[in-house]
């Protein structure tokens, strides 16, 4: 590509540090935040906050909204809003625990914690999700139904049919297999959370690189090498950092002892083992890789960003922008049934209220994580650390011993100050 | 290659015909029965007050408004355009008066936007796009920087240089371009009007809605006048003055000394 010369790409001058490093500077507010808050935290907990027990209960707590938030990232960047999701929530969670508890076992009579029943359910679960999402995605698109008033709708129907469905009982205990992706009855051990950390890092580093080249091979500028170098250092020291806390959770030695005899075998004396990565958080990873890669690196993602910048210009540019409603509703809806996997197997049951006002700590996550509710901006990485701020704040406040009013009285208020924060930094910028 | 003016006389087939193409929104007839056509090569003018209807004329050719009666022939073929994505696919470009850009993308992803590079593994290939970008750009635009930049962040002879690369780059055959010139200094007027005789002999035929008369005489070789959604007259440039077409556009009469 020599041919480029014809525009020659100006040698910007940078000085500032974190110009060199390409640092998403609201990506660096969010991180501060939130260290700002652990910390106070965990003065005022003397240690309780920032201890491997509470970060692994905080992770596996962020997980089910976790995973809805980066959906409602899509949702809100097409100029939509999903309020349902909650509602959805219980409607896959109840369809789930009917599937494995009454349909498969003794209906089709393949029995309780019958091998195939964990995958059927999820697949179950997941098809009906998707089918739910792309419904309302397409009374939104086609039908041009606002989407406030159709998951307005969505969030009475939903939450009713799971409570016709199971007569409002709480249904449990869940398959057994199933219940390992609510995240402390399914860890990966010691051993494995340092493969797959250490698989992580290779990839985080390669991808860094193959960026890097890809940038060169056209003549783009790229960072200084000790920049590039400094911001591989940093991910993949948050990476083992992050698997070491969650080994360094002692599983109790008397549930060892459990699992040791449910193998029929005895507990060596002074055992001890970690957690170490649960399952659930697995997923969160996967659902955020792959989201962020919708986002950025398709046309899926593109359409997506195009059409909340300017629906008619996408339109205009030859995008279906109706059938890509219904593709981000159906997104939605996919997501909102993996987090009724996650949130039911937690609890080890469905019970009537699972996802209740999910929907609205779904919008606050992706809100306080910069998605803008007029369209078009939005990051999947910045939903989920919004996520982890509100439980967070939640759980710290719970630990803390503030009274269950304060508590919520404080997420609204950080709700709103974030917001108002954003649009003071969007506006210094001069950036819509 | 013939002139459009030759071909014409022939007879051959026209690039494009509009015959006959009636749009009502409500009761109000915002075109009714015109006809126009258009030849390989050729720029045809499309003048009226505001509220004529020639952009709505014009957005039934790009897909953007359905027509209720008429039909549209592209090499003589009889077509149908529902939508956007139809008149993409027959190379029908269009450089809309709003420019129909997605402020929060850059100039790269607004110029393939709908036709993205992929890599083998289906997803969009950035680097290569931007790569294209800046030779696109550098042949359009020289003093264009801002790749990297949302194209909210441009000035407006930027974003219009961004909007007419769109319509150019992809071989359009049709070329529709909606007051181009509306948001131009004069330098950047002038490189528009260097790029309409660029692409005029490359054999694109291009329809130019434009509110300045003189602009019209300037590029077109023929202007289809309208007034009130109906055809005053479509004349030949070379046998009509400024005050003819000023007359046709104020009192919708044709001058009598013109025909084609």
């Amino acid at each position: 590509m020599t041919e480029t010369a014809s525009q020659p790409i100006p040698e910007q001058p940078r000085r500032s540090l974190f110009q060199q490093l390409e640092l998403d500077m609201r990506l660096l507010g969010m991180i501060g935040a939130f260290v700002i808050l652990c910390i106070g935290f965990n003065i005022v907990t003397d240690g309780r906050f920032i201890s491997p027990r509470n970060i692994f209960n905080l992770t596996i707590q962020t997980v089910s909204v976790a995973i809805m938030a980066t959906g409602m990232v899509f949702v809100i960047v097409t100029r939509h809003i999903d309020l349902s999701v909650g509602a959805l929530l219980a409607t896959c969670s109840a369809v789930m625990a009917m599937t494995q508890t009454e349909i498969l076992p003794h209906m089709l009579g393949l029995g309780l914690n019958h091998p195939a029943t964990w995958a059927v359910t999820i697949v179950v679960g997941l098809a009906c999700g998707t089918l739910i999402g792309a419904f309302q995605g397409w009374m939104v698109g086609y039908l041009t139904i606002p989407a406030f008033i159709v998951t307005l709708g969505g969030f009475l129907v939903w939450r009713n049919v799971a409570w016709y469905l199971t007569s409002g009982q709480t249904i449990g205990p869940l398959d057994s297999t199933f219940m390992m992706f609510g995240g402390i009855n399914g860890t990966m051990g010691t051993f494995w959370s340092w493969v797959i950390g250490f698989g992580a890092v290779v990839l985080a580093v390669l991808a860094l690189l193959s960026s890097r080249r890809a940038k060169v091979r056209h003549g783009f500028p790229v960072k200084p090498a000790w920049a590039e170098a400094a911001m591989a250092a940093i991910i993949c020291a948050a990476i083992l950092g992050f698997v070491g806390i969650l080994n360094a959770y002692d599983i109790p030695s008397r549930r060892l002892e459990r699992m040791f005899e449910a193998r029929g075998e005895v507990m060596p004396e002074g055992f001890t083992s970690g957690y170490g990565l649960p399952i659930s958080v697995l997923i969160l990873i996967g659902v955020a890789v792959v989201m962020t890669v919708i986002a950025r690196r398709t046309r899926l993602g593109r359409y997506i960003f195009a059409t909340g910048g300017n629906p008619d210009a996408a339109e205009l540019s030859g995008i279906n922008t109706r059938w890509l409603t219904v593709k981000v509703f159906a997104i939605m809806g996919f997501l909102c049934a993996l987090s009724a996997v996650v949130a039911s197997a937690r609890l080890a049951n469905h019970s009537n209220d699972i996802g209740t006002l999910d929907e609205l700590r779904v919008i606050a996550a992706a809100v306080i994580g910069g998605t803008a509710l007029s369209g078009g901006f939005g990051t999947i990485y910045g939903a989920i650390l919004g996520a982890l701020i509100m439980q967070s704040l939640q759980s710290g406040m719970a630990m803390v011993g503030v009274d269950a009013p304060l508590q919520n009285i404080v997420v609204g208020s950080v709700l709103v100050l974030a917001v108002w924060i954003d649009i003071l930094y969007r506006k210094r910028l001069g950036a819509k | 290659m013939k002139s459009a003016k030759d071909l014409r006389a022939e007879g051959a087939t026209p690039l494009v015909e509009m015959k006959d193409i009636s749009v009502a929104f409500g009761g109000v007839k915002a075109v009714d029965h015109v006809s126009v056509d258009l030849y390989p090569g050729e720029v045809v003018g499309l003048l009226g007050h505001n509220g004529a209807g020639k952009s709505t004329l014009i957005k039934v050719l790009s897909g953007a408004y359905k027509m209720d009666s008429g039909e549209i022939r592209v090499d003589g073929e009889r077509v149908e355009i529902n939508n956007p994505r139809d008149a993409r696919a027959l190379n029908i470009e269009t450089i809309y008066q709003t420019l129909a850009l997605a402020d929060n993308l850059d100039a790269t992803s607004n110029l393939f936007l709908g036709r993205e590079m992929v890599t083998p593994l289906g997803l969009v290939n950035d680097a290569a796009m931007e790569a294209e970008c800046r030779k696109i750009m550098g042949k359009l635009n020289p003093n264009f920087r801002k790749f990297n930049e949302p194209v909210s962040a441009l000035s407006g002879g930027q974003r219009q240089s961004v909007a007419i690369a769109r319509a150019v780059y992809f071989n359009a055959r049709i070329l529709i371009m909606d007051e181009p010139t509306a948001a131009l200094g004069p330098h950047e007027t002038q490189m528009v009007a260097e790029l309409i005789q660029q692409l005029k002999a490359q054999g694109i035929g291009i329809f130019l809605i434009d509110h300045d008369v003189h602009a019209v005489m300037q590029l077109c070789d023929r202007a289809s006048v309208m007034k009130n959604g109906e055809l005053v007259g479509t004349v030949n440039i070379p046998d009509v003055t400024d005050d003819d077409l000023l007359s046709m556009i104020i009192l919708g009469k044709k001058p009598a000394s013109a025909a084609a």
